[in-house]
């Protein structure tokens, strides 16, 4: 499909952001998946909510690691910094990147066989460090680029394109961040921009590492009957009890009289997370409530989508590491390289 | 919304925006297309089919598609359409053998047609392939009408207008020059099986103000009489100084012949601001750029005769309020001239129609005619062109034409004229493999090219010398490539949806939208780029397999780029050539040859 160009059309009638640009302006190359991949509606997708964020794009950075998923952040953005890994070590590479500068707005892509099996330690320590970076795992429970074995995310008894069905445990990003003490917890489904745009925008608010696992039809390997990660199964099977709305610092809100019980959520920045809806009793901040809410839709063979779990009041990467407050590369150079009589004294400090 | 009806012909019709908009239907990105792939002749059959006269057209049409091109929605300036057309026809070989044959043996049916303008030329290019025997009358000695006597020929050389005309008359017309028809009862009389008028609007609009019919008379002149002298070469000189009164297309000729004919200093007055002069933007264009001077604001209040010689025209300067609604009178001037053209308009008049005839006529002493079937209130006789509902042009009356050979022909058949064939469509995919189409989709940003006219210097040489030199090889390459193809359509096929967003995602202008069903105006608040031209249709689906939505496209923004197509995975969207089947007089005797899908030129002679 490396043929096909998405020519700029400069139709009049595009709107523009608060910085003056159009959605055109967030697209990057046009994709070389399979035409009707889910990945391809997540690239959508944050294109959209970057573009609605006004971010400016030099102020992004997107990393990934190997797989399908990994080739997209060239799909979006094309104006923002960006790190192809090696397989698996996204989370480092974010990591030292949030070290060196952390005035950037993160984006890591992932897919299952990226963070699941081989980069599934990574991706641990990177939610215990709470890394400030937005960390999307693009699920599809097959490895589609070597022709769509199982992945460690696929449900028992999902059955593959030939029709063997798998017989191991599901490992749940979700349920995983949860006992990791992860401190922004969404799932949602590639082929729901109306709710997977407004959390990757509260995720871009979000102090702290936000994992979003989003159901991504694999459309070559994945989309048959029996499979339990399909356009279709998704349709039939997601719950959307959860909603969620992100208000943005800049605009005013208005409360009307029948909202004043739903919970809210001030990011640190301002802006505001709104929870709509919620199954009655379910707590966004209770780590125990939400593992158990998401256990028993599970259990019903439902798949809970939505913001599931927030906790805006955790300490992320740099209050935890006490790092410089700006990015070094705005440190004066002999702060930053004091020279070798300020490193034998400091050596000889621990004599 | 209820799902579109996509096999209605018009839903389609009315997605070319530039064949909508064209009174007679034209195929404009057909034979664009054709001329693309240096199909010429091609091209010309396809344009000839629905107007005639292409070559005379891609010169003198008022383009009314090109407004309406979607181009202009993209990078603000249309498609050339009007200059491609002229391509086509300056670049075509020998067409005889693709000709319609006409019949030996006729069907012994007679038409006669009053005036061998436009309108009546069509009626005959129509019926004389049917084996109808037509006599045309015609008050010159030459035909065209006011393509002839009205087009100056530094705007249409009388060679492209000769060759367009000959072609019908070649048909065997029996064309009866220099005779003016004085009495309709007289021609009812000789028993035609028929009558068709299109005789123009012949008469200019008078300006009765003080000093018209004094000593200076002869140096007054009625715009369309003039020009109709300057044609025939009965008036080949003019004054230093001349005054155009009216910005009309007619003015502009005007203004422009006197600028060849010996004027110097040339003044189009207007009595109204610029944004509501009737003369077409490049008519105006061209005029300036021969030095031609246009004042606005100015209202006619006399003619100065001094010593029983023209001398100057007296003018109110008026300030008009928004809107040019109210004027104020600001001063009064004297703008002196040695010529005055009254160029005002021009109206019809028929002192040859008996009023006992039991012809119905109307306001304004204008016949009573049927907008569908161009028929008069007396069965068989047929009105046409800018005789039937005033001055329009030369595209109209060619559409007129069409439509009046339709009702002759069921007339003379003995069919309600009411009864009018059905438009037809044909529709099939363009699809040739993966990321491959028959049509180029990708979008090309050339800017529309300009059109060169002849050196200024020697511009005024003569009277014939054209203007416009029409496009390069190089320029009719770059331009056709500017067309969007809106007549390959983004066909959808709800049952094999999966919903997967790839279509919306990819789409260059966000026309596309999967949601919830609603009514028209509250649905094109939900979509995807915003609505801005609620005359386009929205397609609407029928409901989605999975979740019951709606696949919603707006097809005021769509490109027709084919993007959707070739990222969707189950060819629920597909590209398909739409062809509008117009029925014509002609259907109904002979075969059509289908120009626009024939391969080879041999093909169709055979």
């Amino acid at each position: 499909m490396t043929s096909i160009v998405k020519p700029i059309i400069p139709l009049a009638s595009l709107p523009m952001n608060e910085i003056g640009l159009t959605i055109r302006d967030y697209e990057g190359a046009v994709s070389t998946l399979c035409a009707g991949c889910g990945h391809d509606s997540v690239t959508a997708a944050i294109t959209h909510a970057f573009w609605e964020l006004s971010t400016p794009p030099h102020t992004i950075a997107k990393l990934s690691g190997i797989g399908c998923s990994s080739k997209t952040p060239t799909y979006f953005v094309r104006g923002a910094h960006g790190f192809n890994s090696a397989h698996g070590r996204m989370a480092t590479i974010a990591t030292g990147a949030n070290a060196a500068n952390r005035e950037l707005t993160y984006i890591g892509i992932s897919g299952d066989g990226d963070s699941l099996s081989i980069g599934i330690g990574h991706l641990a320590h990177a939610i215990r460090r709470n890394v400030n970076m937005i960390y999307v795992i693009e699920n599809n429970g097959v490895y589609g680029l070597t022709k769509g074995q199982f992945s460690a995310s696929a449900d028992i008894g999902s059955r593959l394109k030939k029709g063997e069905p798998n017989a191991m445990a599901p490992i749940d990003p979700v349920l995983l961040g949860l006992s990791m003490g992860a401190t922004f917890l969404a799932r949602s489904f590639s082929g729901d921009k109306a709710q997977l745009v407004p959390i990757l925008k509260a995720a871009a608010a979000h102090n702290g590492l936000a994992l979003i696992d989003v159901i991504s039809p694999c459309v070559t390997f994945n989309d048959h009957e029996g499979s339990t990660k399909s356009y279709r199964f998704m349709r039939e099977h997601e719950v959307k009890e959860i909603q969620t709305d992100f208000i943005p610092i800049r605009k005013e809100i208005h409360k009307s009289l029948n909202e004043n019980d739903a919970t809210e959520i001030t990011m640190h920045d301002g802006s505001v997370v709104r929870f709509r809806s919620v199954p009655s009793g379910y707590d966004p901040y209770d780590r125990q409530k939400v593992e158990e809410y998401i256990r028993e839709r599970r259990s019903r063979g439902e798949i809970a989508t939505g913001l599931l779990y927030v906790d805006e009041s955790a300490l992320d990467v740099h209050e935890l590491n006490n790092t410089p407050d700006y990015a070094l590369n705005t440190v004066p150079y002999q702060k930053l390289c004091p020279g070798s009589a300020e490193l034998a004294k400091m050596m000889m400090s621990f004599r | 919304m209820e799902p579109t009806n996509d096999r209605d012909p018009n839903y389609y019709h009315k997605v070319v925006d530039c064949q909508w908009a064209c009174p007679a239907h034209t195929d404009v990105p057909g034979y664009i297309r054709l001329i693309a792939q240096g199909r010429f002749d091609d091209a010309y059959m396809l344009n000839r089919e629905s107007n005639v006269f292409p070559g005379v057209l891609g010169r003198t049409c008022d383009r009314p598609c090109e407004p309406a091109c979607r181009r202009t929605r993209v990078d603000g300036s249309p498609v050339a359409i009007c200059r491609l057309k002229r391509v086509a026809a300056d670049l075509k070989g020998d067409i005889s053998d693709r000709l319609p044959e006409i019949p030996e043996k006729k069907n012994s049916k007679r038409v006669a047609c009053i005036g061998a303008g436009p309108s009546a030329l069509t009626v005959a290019n129509d019926l004389m392939p049917l084996g109808y025997e037509v006599v045309m009358f015609e008050q010159f000695d030459k035909p065209g009408g006011l393509m002839r006597s009205n087009i100056p020929e530094f705007r249409l050389p009388a060679k492209v207008l000769d060759e367009e005309t000959q072609v019908i008359l070649d048909m065997g017309v029996d064309i009866r020059y220099n005779s003016p028809i004085t009495s309709l009862k007289a021609l009812l009389d000789e028993r035609f099986d028929a009558i068709f008028v299109g005789v123009g609007a012949p008469r200019a609009k008078g300006l009765e103000l003080p000093g018209r019919h004094d000593e200076g008379e002869t140096n007054i002149h009625s715009g369309i009489d003039w020009l109709e002298s300057v044609a025939f070469g009965h008036v080949d000189t003019i004054g230093e100084r001349v005054l155009i009164i009216g910005v009309g297309n007619t003015a502009m000729d005007c203004c422009r012949s006197s600028r060849r004919l010996g004027g110097k200093a040339i003044k189009v007055m207007a009595r109204r601001p610029r944004e509501y002069f009737k003369a077409s933007p490049w008519e105006l264009e061209d005029a300036e750029e021969e030095g031609v001077e246009i004042i606005v604001n100015h209202a006619p209040k006399r003619f100065v005769v001094e010593n029983g010689k023209l001398v100057g025209m007296e003018f109110d300067a008026l300030e008009w309020d928004e809107g040019a609604v109210h004027s104020t009178v600001l001063d009064t001037v004297i703008v002196p001239c040695d010529d005055v053209i009254l160029a005002i308009g021009q109206e019809n008049a028929f002192p040859w129609i008996e009023r006992d005839l039991g012809m119905e006529f109307g306001e304004w002493d204008m016949p009573v005619v049927d907008q569908v079937t161009f028929q008069s209130t007396l069965p068989g006789v047929f009105f046409g062109g800018d005789a039937a509902f005033g001055p329009k042009n030369i595209i109209w009356a060619v559409a007129h034409g069409h439509q009046a050979a339709l009702s002759i022909h069921a007339h003379c058949s003995g069919e309600p004229v009411e009864v009018r064939p059905a438009l037809g469509m044909e529709i099939s995919s363009t699809k040739m493999g993966m990321n491959e189409w028959s049509y180029h989709n990708d979008y090309n940003p050339s800017p529309r090219q300009k059109m060169t006219h002849i050196e200024l210097s020697k511009r005024f040489e003569s009277l014939e010398l054209e203007v416009e030199l029409g496009f390069s090889a190089e320029q009719a390459a770059r331009e056709v490539q500017r067309c969007l193809n809106c007549d390959v359509q983004t066909t959808f096929k709800a049952p094999l949806c999966i919903e997967c967003d790839a279509c919306i995602d990819i789409c260059p202008v966000q026309c596309l939208t999967i949601t919830e069903n609603g009514d028209d105006a509250e649905l094109r608040e939900r979509l995807s780029a915003p609505s801005v031209n609620p005359k386009q249709s929205l397609y609407v689906s029928a409901g989605l397999p999975q979740t019951g939505r709606v696949m919603v496209k707006d097809e005021n923004v769509c490109v027709h780029c084919g993007l959707c197509a070739e990222r969707c995975p189950t060819a629920a969207w597909d590209m398909e050539e739409f062809e509008l089947q117009i029925p014509y007089a002609a259907d109904s005797g002979i075969l059509r040859i289908p120009v626009r899908r024939a391969k080879t030129k041999t093909e169709v002679g055979s």
